[in-house]
């Protein structure tokens, strides 16, 4: 008499344990990209070994500002653009900390776009995933830096003549030592650098583009979340190692995409103890990893 | 609990303001400074930055001052007592991330030594007209504390008090100096170690999964615990019920708010500090502080040596204000005279507790300078009459 195993079929979603699921459903709309790179974020840091009760997420404001309040990791949700040097302050009012910044191209370029390359500048250990919609969508459809010119917004009713941001060219020529672009139809790709960013040491930037079919399509016409999704798949162009001056973003144009930089080069925190180690030797005392906590 | 002997620097000294209120930060165990600078409280951060790498501080010099008060925010998260210093213009850009300390409860100080305003002002020279933004500077309604000292001595033992209410309350607490207490050097004495109480940053200790982060089950303030001890917990500057979710409803508002302003509205009696001389029998009491405190009392005898009954007193604590006693005085003096350098703001708390049972008379100063005494003693003279 043979026996039969009956297949074990999982209730709960592989990705689960890393959200909020008390916070289900979330806020984004049908099509949007956030959820997809969420989940590409989520498999990253399942797959890789970082200590998730070490880990630390925050976000500024808008419709990516919505990240960190959905993982379940500790999590900040801060104010307008200061999402970076808040996790400036973690980082290094406790060292041993993974942070995470995961917010929007107006967030973090825009009225935060001074923190970014400070932070950028001095390589400061963090992780940035800063995902692009190339408008302001929370708050309606507004231009960002961002926007593609001659693309429209609620703001450039007749098209953008304002020159945006190459976000990746920003970042590496302000000193980032990991800057890579994917949009968030490259699942695989898109995880895999996620894995690779959170084992690096330094400040790490990736951007994802990502659709608002709400907002950005429906003032250009682009078409459904479909259409959008085969954009993706027919004008993106993976060129790892592209010179980042090389990749901005035309409306409707070709995406460049692909890690982009990837070097080793002392954090703020390094330079700060080598620093001090060579001209104060023995009165140095660093912060210790777990931070300056008084207690008894 | 005692504090940690690393940062305390026992001793007799000769120290401005300034670096007395730097000294008072590390006695008080902060160990993670973000600044920029700006006149006239730069010294602060230089005095830190000198004595922190010795001490396992960190000191960083932000890009502006929404940076520092963010990373303020973010350090006290993980425990480390945390402390950013300004000025008027920079004390205006840190109001958005005071906002978000009140909202999340984050417990830290800052520092702004006041100068002549408004805009660039005067840079270099007195002012004390920031003592309503201190309190109502950032939107919303929120309550915090704010306290202004009239000497260097004063810099130092305040600055530990402000580490220690704000870690009680959990609360930003505004360290209202002016450019003369910043500049002006005195004796300043720094006891041993064992002599300073701090409070300890104590943390929940009930497991991940049943600790809510803002459940205060009839404590003033929510228990604490710290970024990477495992607790995945999650905090917003949206209105937020006790799990720190954002709720958006007009009945967790009220709950939010009320809570938020009432930490402090109920145990204002514990905050609130001031100090009196002569309050007793006295016709006219003069309310001062910072800077204009100590030249009062200048003014106060020359009032006397005209025959006027003059008591004195002196906001240590300024916000939460001292609302029971000044309604008690109302009842008894003839007037308040109240000297600040400003066109008129703590007097206008004066005018409100006196409830017009006693006039309040400002003595007003554009700022630049101190006030003449004999201004002062016109002042009591005329209220008088």
């Amino acid at each position: 008499m043979s026996t039969t195993t009956t297949p074990t079929i999982s209730e709960e979603h592989p990705i689960a344990p890393f959200l909020r699921m008390d916070r289900m459903p979330h806020i984004w709309c049908p099509t949007c990209g956030i959820g997809t790179i969420v989940k590409c974020f989520a498999t990253a840091l399942d797959e890789s070994d970082v200590d998730l009760d070490k880990t630390a997420i925050c976000s500024g404001i808008g419709c990516t500002g919505r990240v960190a309040g959905y993982m379940n990791l500790d999590a900040f949700h801060s104010t307008h653009g200061r999402a970076i040097p808040f996790a400036t302050g973690l980082k290094l009012g406790r060292p041993e900390l993974q942070v995470v910044v995961f917010s929007g191209d107006g967030d973090l370029s825009g009225i935060g776009g001074n923190h970014f390359i400070h932070a950028a500048r001095r390589n400061m250990d963090i992780l940035v995933i800063l995902v692009n919609n190339f408008i302001y969508g929370m708050t309606g459809g507004q231009n960002a830096p961002t926007t593609p010119i001659t693309a429209r917004s609620s703001t450039m009713p007749f098209g953008n003549f304002e020159r945006p941001f190459n976000l990746p060219h920003l970042a590496e020529s302000c000193g980032a030592t990991f800057v890579a672009r994917w949009t968030c139809l490259h699942i695989r790709r898109l995880t895999k650098c996620m894995r690779m960013a959170l084992r690096h040491k330094g400040f790490r930037f990736i951007e994802v583009i990502a659709p608002c079919s709400t907002l950005y399509a429906r003032l250009n016409r682009l078409g459904s979340g479909l259409d959008l999704m085969r954009f993706y798949h027919d004008e993106a162009e993976i060129r790892h190692g592209a010179d980042t001056r090389e990749v901005d973003i035309g409306f409707q144009d070709r995406i460049i995409c692909g890690n982009f930089v990837n070097e080793e080069r002392p954090t703020f925190s390094d330079m700060m103890d080598a620093h001090y180690n060579e001209v104060l030797g023995d009165r140095y005392v660093p912060m210790a990893p777990e931070g300056g906590w008084l207690h008894d | 609990m005692k504090t940690d002997p690393a940062g305390v620097l026992t001793g007799v000294h000769y120290l401005d303001g300034d670096y007395a209120c730097g000294e008072g930060a590390m006695a008080a165990g902060c160990r993670f400074v973000a600044g920029y600078p700006i006149t006239p409280s730069t010294e602060v951060v230089e005095r830190i930055s000198q004595r922190f790498p010795m001490m396992g501080g960190t000191f960083i010099q932000m890009e502006d001052e929404l940076a520092s008060m963010a990373a303020v925010a973010g350090a006290s998260w993980t425990g480390t007592k945390s402390m950013t210093v300004t000025s008027g213009p920079g004390f205006s850009l840190m109001m958005e991330n005071i906002g978000l300390a009140a909202m999340m409860e984050t417990p830290c100080v800052v520092v702004n030594v006041q100068r002549g305003g408004p805009s660039t002002g005067l840079p270099t020279m007195v002012g004390q007209a920031d003592m309503m933004q201190a309190r109502w500077g950032s939107h919303g309604d929120y309550e915090l504390i704010a306290m202004s000292p009239q000497s260097p001595q004063e810099a130092f033992d305040l600055t530990i008090d402000a580490f220690n209410l704000s870690e009680t309350y959990r609360v930003p607490v505004m360290f209202m100096m002016d450019e003369c207490v910043g500049h002006m050097t005195e004796k300043v004495v720094i006891p041993e170690a064992d002599k300073i109480d701090v409070v300890p940053r104590v943390l929940s200790k009930k497991k991940p999964g049943e600790y809510l982060p803002y459940a205060v089950n009839g404590r003033p303030v929510p228990e604490f615990v710290r970024a990477g001890d495992g607790y995945r917990f999650h905090t917003t500057g949206l209105t937020h019920d006790e799990k720190g979710y954002p709720v958006m409803s007009a009945e967790c508002q009220h709950k939010n708010v009320y809570r938020l302003m009432n930490k402090i509205r109920f145990n204002a009696a514990d905050i609130i500090r001031i100090e009196e001389e002569d309050v007793d029998g006295a016709d006219v009491v003069v309310v001062a502080y910072g800077i204009t405190a100590r030249v009062t009392r200048a003014g106060i005898d020359m009032a006397r040596a005209e025959g006027v009954k003059v008591g004195f007193l002196r906001l240590i604590v300024v916000w939460p204000f001292p609302e029971e006693r000044i309604r008690e005085l109302a009842k008894k003096v003839k007037a308040f005279v109240v000297p600040e350098i400003n066109l008129g703001q703590m007097v206008l708390e004066v005018e409100r507790c006196a409830a017009g049972k006693a006039p309040a008379i400002l003595v007003p100063h554009a700022g630049g300078g101190v006030h003449n005494p004999e201004d002062i003693c016109k002042a009591i003279v005329e209220a008088v009459r």
